[in-house]
Parts: C-alpha cells; sequence; structure tokens
C-alpha cells in the first residue's frame, strides 16, 4: 500500500495538468454550477403567480368590475386582455396568450342583485395542467371574497350563501392528464438531446481523429460538408418523431392533430425544429475542441431547454427575463406548435410567431455554423 | 508539356511569433520526383500543407498546376492527390468504402471499377472488405496512397509516406510511385530516408524553414564541397568518437564497421586524421553520402545561426 502512494500521485498530477490544459472544461467546471444556479434558482417558481388573463365583460357595472379586481387582488393571475367577443377570447386562449378567460354574462348584476343563482364563466388552458391549477386557483376564491364590501353596502346579510358561482372549463385537457402535457414536450427534448449531442461531434469527431485534413484537402466546400453530415441526422430526427407519437397516441391516448392543416402546421414546427438543433450541433462542433466538449456545451444547452422552455414548468409563470431567454431557445417554440397541434387544434396561423422564431434561429444558427466552417487548417 | 507544375516564390508562414517557413521558393518540373528532406520540424508539411491550399501563406506567389496558387486553390485541390503525415482515412470504414467516398467526393465517373482498378493496383483487393483502422501501419500507408491517386491527380504531394514500412513494401511503394510519374504526374514527397533521397529525380533540403539546397543528388553532394574519408579496422569505432571532437572533422560517424569522417577543408581533415592513419587502422578517401552532406548542411546553418 506505502509502495502505490507515488503512484497514485503521478496519475493524479498527470489529471491535473491535462485538467488545467483543457480551458472550457475547466471554465465549464466553474461557470457550468453558478449560471445554472443563479438563473434556475430564481426563474424557477413552484408557485407560479402574474398568469396572464383576458375577461370578456357584457355586463359594464361596477359590480362585475368588483369582480375583475378581486381577480386581480389574488396576485395569482392579471388581466392583460378586455377582449370584445367569444371569438377573441377564444383565440388568446387557444394561441396560448392567456391562460384564464373570463367571461361576465350580461345579466350578471341584475341576478346577484336580485339573488338569483348568478354565474360567471372561467375557461383555463388545461393543456398544461400544472399551469391551469395555479390560475383557477385564483377563480375557486372569487365567490366569497370577490363582492363582500359591496354586499355590505347593498344591504345584503354577510352569511346567505355566495352571490354568484364559477363554471369551470378546463379546456384542451379537461381530464388533466398529464401526459398529454409531458409526452408531446417530451418530443421536444428528445429530439434536442440526441440530434444536438450527435452533431456537436460532428466536425469535432473529424478534427480529433485527424480526417479533417484528407477532407479538407477533397474539393467538397464548408457548404457540401454541413449538409452532406447533417442530413442524415433530419432522417434520425423523423424517425424518433414517428416513434414518440405513435407511443403517445397507443400508450399514453394522447390527441393528434385533427385535420389535415393541424397536420401540415405540426410538419413545419417539427421540420424547421430538426434542422434548427442539427445547425446548432454543428455550431457546437464547429467551437468545440474535443468530443468531450462538444458533449459538456450540449448539456449546457440543454438544461436552459428543460427548465425555461415549458417543459418542466409553466412557461407563462417564469419571471419576464427568463421568459426572455426562453423565447430564444427553440424548444420553447417547438413546444407550443406541438402541444398546440395536438391538443389545442391549432393550425398555421396560429403559430405563425413560433415557426417565424423557429426559422429565424435556423438561419441565425446554420450562418453562424457556416461562417466558423474552414476550408483550412489555420 | 514540359511546364512546371510548381512554381512559388517567397512562399512563408507564421504559426503566432513562430516564423515556420521562410522565403521558400521551389519549382518542380512536370514528372519529376522531387523528394523533400529536413529534420523533424523544419517544415516540411507545413510547405505542402500551403502547397496544397490546406494552410493559407503569410505571403508568396506562383503558380502550381499552372494556376495561381493563392486564387485557385478549389482548381489546384481537384488535380491534387495529399498523403498525410499521419493516416487520415476512416478508421471505422472499410477500404472500399473509404476509397469509394473518396471517389464520390471527387465526382469521379465509373467509381465501381475506379475503386476496384485501384484496389487491384495497391494489392489492397482481397483486404477491401476490412475496417481501415484494423489495417497494420504499412497497409495504411497504401490505402493512403491509393487514396491520393484513386482520381488521377497531375499533382502528388506525399508526407513521409513510408514512415514506419517494411523494405519490401517500401521498394513497391517507389516502384508505384515512378511508374506514375513515367505517366506524367509530379511527385513532392517528404521523408526521412536516404535511400527514398536517392531514388528522387532531385532534392530539396529544408532546415529551419529554409530551402538550402535544391538539385540532383549528384549534384548537392558535389556542391557541398565535402571531403569524406572512410575508415575501418578494430576499434575504429571508438576512433570516430574521439575524431568527431577534433578540428576540421565536421561529423565522423559509425556505418557499422566502418566510420565516415567529413571535413569542408582537406588539409584541416588531413591533419586531424594523422595520428590515426597506423595500424590497425586503414583509411580511403570515398564519395560523401548524402547523409553526410545533409549533416553538414544542419551544421552550417547553425554556425549561420550563431553568427547573425
Ligand atoms: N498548427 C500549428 N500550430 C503551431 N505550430 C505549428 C503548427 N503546425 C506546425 N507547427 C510548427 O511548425 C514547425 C514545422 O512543422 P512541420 O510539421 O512543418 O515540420 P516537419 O518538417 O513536417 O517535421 P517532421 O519531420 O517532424 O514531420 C514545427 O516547429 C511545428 O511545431
Ligand atoms: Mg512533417
Amino acid at each position: 500500500m506505502r509502495g502505490s502512494l507515488p503512484r497514485i500521485l503521478a496519475v493524479l498530477l498527470k489529471e491535473f495538468t491535462q485538467l488545467r490544459r483543457d480551458r472550457i472544461t475547466y471554465a465549464m467546471i466553474l461557470v457550468m454550477p453558478v449560471m445554472q444556479l443563479l438563473i434556475f434558482g430564481y426563474a424557477i417558481n413552484m408557485d407560479p403567480r402574474h398568469l396572464p388573463a383576458a375577461v370578456l365583460s357584457h355586463d359594464t357595472s361596477t359590480l362585475a368590475n368588483s369582480v375583475v379586481s378581486a381577480l386581480e387582488r389574488t396576485g395569482y393571475v392579471d388581466v392583460r386582455y378586455l377582449p370584445r367577443s367569444d371569438e377573441e377570447l377564444d383565440q388568446l386562449i387557444r394561441r396560448g396568450q392567456v391562460l384564464l378567460g373570463i367571461t361576465i354574462p350580461p345579466d350578471f348584476t341584475r341576478r346577484v342583485l336580485k339573488g338569483e343563482r348568478a354565474q360567471i364563466l372561467a375557461e383555463a388552458d388545461a393543456s398544461d395542467p400544472q399551469a391551469a391549477a395555479g390560475a383557477l386557483a385564483a377563480v375557486s376564491v372569487l365567490p366569497t371574497e370577490a363582492l363582500r364590501n359591496e354586499r355590505v353596502g347593498l344591504g345584503m346579510p354577510r352569511s346567505t350563501a355566495p352571490p354568484f358561482e364559477v363554471v369551470v372549463h378546463r379546456r384542451y385537457n379537461p381530464e388533466s392528464r398529464s401526459p398529454f402535457n409531458i409526452v408531446p414536450g417530451l418530443l421536444g427534448i428528445i429530439l434536442s438531446m440526441t440530434l444536438v449531442m450527435m452533431t456537436a461531434m460532428a466536425v469535432t469527431r473529424e478534427r480529433e481523429r485527424g480526417t479533417m485534413e484528407t477532407l479538407l484537402s477533397t474539393p467538397a466546400t464548408p457548404v457540401e460538408i454541413m449538409v452532406g453530415k447533417l442530413t442524415p441526422y433530419v432522417v434520425v430526427g423523423l424517425i424518433q418523431t414517428v416513434v414518440v407519437l405513435v407511443m403517445a397516441r397507443g400508450l399514453f391516448s394522447v390527441p393528434m392533430a385533427r385535420t389535415a392543416a393541424g397536420w401540415l402546421a405540426l410538419a413545419c414546427g417539427i421540420v424547421l425544429f430538426i434542422v434548427g438543433n442539427l445547425s446548432l450541433g454543428y455550431l457546437i462542433s464547429t467551437v468545440a475542441r474535443s468530443q468531450l466538449q462538444a458533449m459538456q456545451m450540449s448539456m449546457f444547452y440543454m438544461l436552459p431547454s428543460i427548465f425555461l422552455s415549458g417543459f418542466a414548468f409553466p412557461f407563462l409563470g417564469l419571471p419576464p427575463w427568463a421568459r426572455v431567454l426562453g423565447e430564444i431557445i427553440p424548444v420553447t417554440h417547438f413546444l407550443r406548435i406541438v402541444r398546440g397541434a395536438l391538443l389545442k387544434e391549432q393550425v398555421l396561423a396560429d403559430m405563425g410567431n413560433d415557426l417565424l422564431a423557429l426559422g429565424l434561429f435556423v438561419l441565425a444558427v446554420a450562418g453562424a455554423a457556416l461562417a466558423r466552417s474552414r476550408t483550412t487548417l489555420d | 508539356m514540359n511546364e512546371r507544375a510548381i512554381d512559388v516564390r517567397g512562399l512563408n508562414k507564421s504559426f503566432g511569433d513562430r516564423h515556420v517557413v521562410r522565403d521558400v521558393s521551389i519549382a518542380v518540373d512536370t514528372g519529376r520526383i522531387t523528394g523533400f528532406l529536413g529534420p523533424n520540424g523544419s517544415g516540411k508539411t507545413t510547405t505542402l500543407r500551403l502547397l496544397c491550399g490546406l494552410l493559407t501563406p503569410d505571403s508568396g506567389e506562383g503558380t502550381v498546376l499552372g494556376l495561381d496558387f493563392r486564387a485557385r486553390g478549389d482548381a489546384i485541390k481537384r488535380q491534387t492527390g495529399y498523403m498525410t503525415q499521419k493516416f487520415s482515412l476512416y478508421e471505422d470504414m472499410t477500404l472500399e468504402e473509404n476509397l469509394a467516398f473518396v471517389a464520390r467526393v471527387h465526382g469521379l465517373e465509373q467509381r465501381r471499377e475506379r475503386v476496384e482498378d485501384t484496389l487491384h493496383r495497391l494489392g489492397l483487393f482481397d483486404r477491401r472488405r476490412q475496417l481501415a483502422g484494423a489495417l497494420s501501419g504499412g497497409w495504411k500507408q497504401r490505402l493512403a496512397l491509393a487514396a491520393a491517386t484513386l482520381h488521377e491527380p497531375r499533382l502528388l504531394l506525399l508526407d513521409e509516406p513510408t514512415a514506419g514500412v517494411d523494405p519490401k513494401a517500401r521498394r513497391e511503394f517507389w516502384d508505384e510511385i515512378h511508374t506514375l510519374a513515367a505517366g506524367g504526374l509530379t511527385v513532392l514527397v517528404s521523408t526521412h530516408y536516404m535511400d527514398e533521397a536517392e531514388r528522387c529525380h532531385d532534392i530539396g533540403y529544408i532546415l529551419y524553414g529554409r530551402l538550402i539546397a535544391r538539385g540532383t543528388a549528384d549534384s548537392i553532394i558535389r556542391d557541398s564541397g565535402l571531403v569524406t574519408f572512410l575508415g575501418e579496422g578494430p576499434g575504429i569505432d571508438r576512433a570516430a568518437h574521439l575524431l568527431a571532437q577534433a578540428d576540421g572533422v565536421l561529423s565522423a560517424s559509425a556505418f557499422g564497421a566502418a566510420v565516415h569522417v567529413s571535413g569542408v577543408k582537406r588539409e584541416a581533415l588531413e591533419a586531424a586524421l594523422a595520428p590515426w592513419r597506423k595500424e590497425p587502422f586503414r583509411w580511403s578517401e570515398v564519395p560523401p553520402s548524402l547523409e553526410d552532406v545533409f549533416i553538414q548542411l544542419m551544421g552550417r546553418e547553425r554556425d549561420e545561426r550563431y553568427t547573425s
């Protein structure tokens, strides 16, 4: 045992020496935990507040306004939109701009005053049950809290039953089945994980093994090399997509797109997303100097894709700065597209922004990867 | 078609503050085999990479295959075969797959025939289904040569193509290169082996990034002005050791049972040898070998560096 100490020391010192040479790994060891902790520590809030809501009020009385202010006072929701019609409200919910839509009927005040059973309608986007639960928590306290002062003013007895009730609609996922939300989300995570990591090795491997020298001495141009290297993985991505969707349907009964327009929208999103991930992997591989570095960089990208995209936590429940970060990540847009197409019957028109964002991502990242590709070894 | 396949002047390349190739001007006639010699780290690989467009020169101009070598890199690449010093084909693909890839990337027609021809020509046909990574060193070199010549280039740049290859395989390798050159191919080949240098039509010797000798082996030997004596007899190797320190002796080294003692000044050399001209030693003047000359060239350059 005493004899092996110097040898242990030899190996130990060698490891430290190599670690020190590998600058990026070195940086990752420090930067990774600090950055991830700062970002996710502050961004992730298990009790999301200020979720966006819309109120469609057919009743302009002060009583109705009191209900709205009571809703905001809970802190769980912010009323961001005041649509004028059912269609407008419906579109806000379908496109994911609000998580909660409140409709106050025209006879609300009259019925409250008369002591008849007044009702308001609360529609929550339950495609993400976790987020919907947050919004509905705010609604549930309304009947007892909302008109407390007004009722005293109107001389109503305090003890009677609540003056109105809330009818709750959980749309898109009425039974709040979490697989409906998680499984489509997993498609995005699985695709990112495999595609980014696989292509992140693409150029790095050639450089590490020395085959880059042969490749560069051929007439192949950087664009040709990139397209040639990435195309097989488009096929890989499509196969994975089919497998995940078939299992989602077969094992978890996740709804599928119901119209051709829905499938078309989904297909556009999937192709853009796959190409975006591949470009990102390729960009990583032009930067990383070893395959290990490529792995680390891919991991560095995966964590925000999980936490800030709306996969693990409701996107609308994140603080604004984290949502800005999230908007940069393709998974965020992809999740909206997949959930939209599968659960919310969205078509191309509903996904315009997300498809555009994915398109821009592809252009920017593929451009950067090409700009970094070299035809020479220097 | 007696133009120059390579005609570049004033080639320079630095990595950071290391000036690795200095003012190299090199001309190679079509169909010639030029050996490229020089000690480790003298800039052979770098020069070859500059010539085939894998590195961008800091300065320099001229033509390769009649094309402006700085502007027409793509066109030059198409007609040049480059065999790297380190094996750089795909080890996880078979020989056949590697060659098929090279054939495709060069846009060759009748790929299948050409790949098979090449496999036959280099004696690789029986191993075509083996993974390249599983080949021994010598066979890897053959495969690399096959890949570099598959597209029938007009210029072949070989970087130490026979390092670690057995004598028989080396001879076959050189026969192959001579056959190709007879067909009009121009070859620039770096090597550390003197016998290979002698198989070249002419030689370039590069040292610390400078091309300091150029011409046929004979002319380089003649121009060196070197005088060499061959000493034989029991215990001569110990004598060589002492001779090496003597004034007027540039090098004294053992060749088996004999020693080569060289110097540039005949009188000084004779004077140094005088104490050893006795039994049991026998001395005779011989033409210097290339190696003697190169060792002298290395010494000379070092002296110049100290004085400058
Ligand atoms: N990419 C690079 N970055 C920095 N320095 C380099 C690079 N490539 C080569 N060098 C340096 O340039 C010098 C010449 O190297 P080169 O590989 O051309 O020598 P060589 O003559 O081929 O040597 P050898 O006979 O060992 O193959 C060496 O000092 C080497 O360290
Ligand atoms: Mg070299």
